[in-house]
Parts: C-alpha cells; sequence; structure tokens
C-alpha cells in the first residue's frame, strides 16, 4: 500500500474518537471538524517521514486541539477556552496523557457523536447525510453520487443539519444508563437507514450506493465494538451483513431484481454469512430478544439454507409472527404472509392480506405479493389488475422491469382457463 | 522447527481499508505464501472475522460465556501462519517479508510444540 493509501485508512479509523473527543472540548462541530482536518494535514506531512504513531485517535486528537486553540487565540474569537489542564501544547510523547484524558470518555464521546447525527430534529435523510459526512469521513461528492443528487445540493444539506444541530440543545455531560441506551437506539436505527439507502438501490446505482451498505456495516461494527454485549446490536450488525452477503445475487446483468428463490446461491458472500450467523447465535444466547435479532434471525434461516426448497418457511412464520408483537405494522404482515403462502397455501395468505389494502394502498410491494398470490390461485385477471397498480407504483425501473416479466408468464399462461373475475 | 507467526493489527484500521486495498495487501501476502508453499515450509493459515465475532469461554465453576474477545488490547489478533523455519532468525525473515505487505501492527513468534493438522478441506 502506498503512504497515502494506508494513511487514509488510518484517519478514516481515527476519525469517530478524533471528531468525538475535539468536540466534547470544543462543543462545536465546526470547529471540531476542522480541528480533525488540519490535524489529518498534519499527519500526511508527519506520518510518512517519522512513521505512524502507536495510537493514531490520541495523536490526532492531541495535534487537532492544539491548533484549534492556537487558531481561537489568534482570532480572538470570543470563545471561552477549555480548562487549563486540559490543553497542552506539547506533542506525540503525550500520547500516554492523551489516552489518559480520553480513553475514559471513549465510548460516550463516539455515542454522542454519532446520536448528534441523528438529533430527532433533522429528517431521516438529513441524519444520514450528517452521519456520512461527520463520523464516516465521507466526501460530500460520494454522498452527493450515492444520493443521486448534485453536489450542491449534498453541501446544502449538510450545512442546514449542521446548523439545526448548533441550535439543539446537545448534552454534553456523561450519560446516564437509561439514556446511554435511548441514544443507542437511536443512533442503531440511523445506521439502519443508511444500510436501507444503499440495499434499496437498484440497476446501474446498485454499485454507487453499496458504498451505504459497506459503511453501514462498518459503523454497526463499531457500534457493536463499544458495547460488546449488546444483543440488538448484535442483532442489527447480523441483518445487515446477512443481507449484504446477497449483494452480487441480487440483480442479472440487466439491473432486474432477482428474487431470493431465483438468486444463485454460490454468489452470496459466505465469509459475510459466517460472521452474521456467529453474530446471531451470540445474540440469541442473551434471551433478549428484539426486532432486530428477530429479522437477522430471519435472514439466517435464508443464509443457512442451500436450496430454497431448504428454507425453513415455518420458522420464520413463527419469527414474523414474533415481530408482529414486538412492532405490528403492515409491512411485517405483508412479509409474514409471504411465509404462510409457503406453509399454508396462497389462500392463506391472501386472506391475511386483505384487511391490510386500505393502508397499504399506495405500497409497490403490497401489490406484487398480492399479484403472485393471485396468480398460483389461478386468478389470472385479479393478478393482472394487482401487477398493473405495482407497476404503477414501483420505485425503481428494476421494479417495474420485474412485475412486467410477471405480466408475460401470464399472458403466456392465460390460455383459456377461463379464470372469472371476482370472487 | 515450526513457528506460529500470529498477526497482531488494528482491526479499525483493517476495516477501513477499501476492498481493493484489502485485496492489494491479500495478494501481497499470497506472494510471499507461494513462496513457502513452493518450499515446502507453509502449514495452515487462518485469516479470523473481527473480534466482534468472537465470544469468550472463561474456565470459571462454572464456566462463563462473554462476548468479545479474551484480551481488550489496542491492536487485535486478526490470524497466524504456521511455518517451517531453522531457526529464530529465518522466522523473523518470513515474518519481516509478510510485514512488507502493509504498514502498521505486529507479528508475535512462537515456536510451535504440538502441531495435528486435523483433516478440514477450506
Amino acid at each position: 500500500m502506498t503512504d497515502a493509501a494506508w494513511i487514509d485508512a488510518a484517519l478514516t479509523s481515527a476519525r469517530p474518537q478524533a471528531v468525538g473527543a475535539l468536540l466534547r472540548y470544543f462543543r462545536d462541530l465546526d470547529t471540531a471538524e476542522e480541528a480533525f482536518q488540519n490535524a489529518s494535514l498534519r499527519a500526511l506531512k508527519s506520518w510518512p517521514q517519522n512513521g505512524p504513531p502507536r495510537d493514531p485517535a490520541a495523536w490526532l486528537i492531541m495535534v487537532g486541539r492544539n491548533v484549534a486553540i492556537d487558531d481561537i487565540r489568534r482570532n480572538r474569537r470570543q470563545q471561552p477556552l477549555p480548562e487549563d489542564e486540559a490543553i497542552s501544547d506539547l506533542d506525540d510523547a503525550e500520547d500516554a496523557l492523551a489516552e489518559r484524558l480520553d480513553g475514559s470518555h471513549y465510548r460516550d464521546d463516539i455515542l454522542r457523536l454519532l446520536f448528534i447525527c441523528c438529533h430527532p430534529d433533522l429528517p431521516a435523510t438529513q441524519q444520514i447525510a450528517l452521519a456520512l459526512r461527520i463520523v464516516s469521513g465521507l466526501t460530500v461528492k460520494q454522498i452527493a453520487r450515492a444520493f443521486l443528487v448534485s453536489e450542491a445540493a449534498m453541501e446544502q444539506r449538510i450545512t442546514r443539519a449542521k446548523a439545526r444541530v448548533a441550535d439543539a440543545d446537545v448534552p454534553f455531560e456523561t450519560p446516564g444508563a437509561v439514556e446511554r441506551s435511548e441514544r443507542l437506539s437511536a443512533v442503531a436505527a440511523m445506521i439502519y437507514l443508511v444500510f436501507n439507502e444503499g440495499y434499496s438501490a437498484s440497476g446501474d446505482t446498485a454499485e454507487i450506493r453499496s458504498t451505504l451498505c459497506e459503511e453501514a456495516i462498518r459503523l454497526a461494527r463499531l457500534l457493536l465494538r463499544l458495547f460488546q454485549g449488546e444483543p440488538e446490536i448484535m442483532g442489527l450488525t447480523a441483518l445487515l451483513l446477512l443481507q449484504h452477503a446477497r449483494a452480487a445475487a441480487r440483480f442479472d446483468a440487466e439491473g432486474a431484481v432477482i428474487l431470493l428463490d431465483d438468486q444463485d446461491r454460490s454468489l452470496w458472500n459466505q465469509k459475510m454469512i459466517a460472521e452474521g450467523l456467529a453474530l446471531i447465535d451470540k445474540a440469541m444466547r442473551h434471551r433478549r430478544s428484539g426486532p432486530y435479532q428477530i429479522q437477522a434471525a430471519v435472514a439466517a434461516l435464508h443464509a443457512r439454507a442451500a436450496r430454497p426448497e431448504d428454507t425453513d418457511w415455518t420458522q420464520i412464520d413463527l419469527l414474523y409472527g414474533a415481530l408482529e408483537v414486538m412492532q405490528p405494522s403492515p409491512v411485517v404482515t405483508l412479509n409474514r404472509a409471504v411465509a404462510v403462502s409457503k406453509v399454508r397455501g396462497a389462500e392463506a395468505a391472501l386472506e391475511m392480506i386483505e384487511p391490510l389494502s386500505s393502508r397499504l394502498s399506495n405500497y409497490f410491494h403490497f401489490f406484487g405479493v398480492r399479484g403472485a398470490f393471485l396468480m398460483q390461485l389461478g386468478r389470472n385477471e385479479e393478478a393482472r389488475v394487482a401487477f398493473d397498480r405495482a407497476i404503477a407504483l414501483a420505485n425503481t425501473s428494476a421494479e417495474a422491469a420485474h412485475i412486467r416479466m410477471h405480466l408475460d408468464r401470464l399472458m403466456r399462461d392465460s390460455a383459456p382457463r377461463g379464470a372469472k373475475a371476482g370472487k | 522447527m515450526l513457528y506460529a507467526i500470529l498477526c497482531y493489527h488494528d482491526e479499525d484500521t483493517v476495516g477501513s481499508w477499501t476492498k481493493e486495498q484489502d485485496a492489494a495487501v491479500m495478494s501481497k501476502l499470497a506472494v510471499v505464501q507461494d513462496k513457502l508453499k513452493k518450499q515446502g515450509r507453509l502449514g495452515p493459515v487462518a485469516r479470523l472475522l473481527p473480534t466482534t465475532s468472537a465470544t469468550t469461554l472463561r474456565k470459571d465453576d462454572p464456566p462463563l460465556v462473554l462476548d468479545g474477545p479474551y484480551a481488550e488490547t489496542k491492536e487485535q489478533l486478526l490470524g497466524f501462519y504456521i511455518v517451517d523455519c531453522n531457526n529464530l532468525d529465518e522466522a523473523l525473515d518470513v515474518a519481516r517479508d509478510l510485514g512488507a505487505a502493509n504498514p502498521g501492527g505486529a507479528y508475535e513468534i512462537r515456536p510451535v510444540g504440538l502441531l495435528n493438522p486435523g483433516s478440514i478441506k477450506p
């Protein structure tokens, strides 16, 4: 690896801890970010000559803090300086001191930084953009590409989010146990959103947006390292790994969706599956179930099936049943209905989703699934109506293409079978 | 004499390598491994998954199962090689060759007292 490449990786991995600590000193996101940037520039100059410091994060915190304090003094900004004993203009010989200063705050610094990004005042799109910019250190250009918007629009989105956070009240004292767990679940939800942004992409954008899936996995592992014993964080990380393991099999060469049953399972990433399975096994031992663990358990059952017909649909039905109790939502019921159709047939599944029709009247997947059930029952005319509705609601061209494939099949099968419309 | 060469590295940093960087490191390591293989000196090689996927069994009474790796250290055990060397100097040479493939981290070199090659095919 070139100097620039390994330094880049070291900066990326030190970033959450360093920016988090600098934020604690300066209590201002822009100052903390700027301090980190300045320290990074110095690292690029100094590390190739002197080799990497033993603790890059501590080095960056010390240097960033000193540079920022000098700046503040020079500019005579009316900002209160941090307490004197926390300020030091010594060099990296002071690593040990920095570590003493920061070791005890390590977890809460990173958690606070992540938590600020998913501040409840921010809409989800801003939360994700802010986290990718500040915690992951992706460039505005990279984030804009992943979100398929212009750089200027993304720049504006991030600036707006920062302004909102600056106006909001962010507590800096060490959180108590209850608050810590509240923050943890807010952060987990944000990481899940980042992943979904990447996962729901399709076709020609899938490649660009898989960056988001990888970044979400990196953040989830980071969170898990801070909270080793949290079964829901294990579940979240497992879920993301097991879903992302299928990335190479989810689309065909034209970018059309390939359903789970039709995927070439030899393309699934076994290393990610192994890690995901290890995590869900670990989580289950805690006997403290939660939504992420249940969804990961479903993904694990798919991953363990060598062939589609080996899938334990009965177990999946039960897991979705448990999720319905925990987090009732029509989308969960819709997923459960797919399992039910495999276990008890399309008739039972159709009955299960009928009550959802009003609440999911604008949901692409509802009509895709409904059409598929009707098609299995030979009610082709109704199936066609459902598929037409699905195409009208499709979010991506890949989704629409997938439904058209069903319609073509219907046309072929519509030899005079005399399927009557209506019930 | 068999030596175990244990690779330690900051897992955060390794986890921040891009897919391309990771692949580049692996292919450089493969060159070193191939050389040893041709000389008939290479035993099993393993790359471990992240420590977040680790579980530790402490031999209390009863044994206690804990999440995470055994030791919380700045650098984590990420993998190991078993190599046949005549002496420590040779083992250090192998470690140096491996180390040239990626910056940072460290190798612990330990003589092997017993090796059962087992029967698992990767």
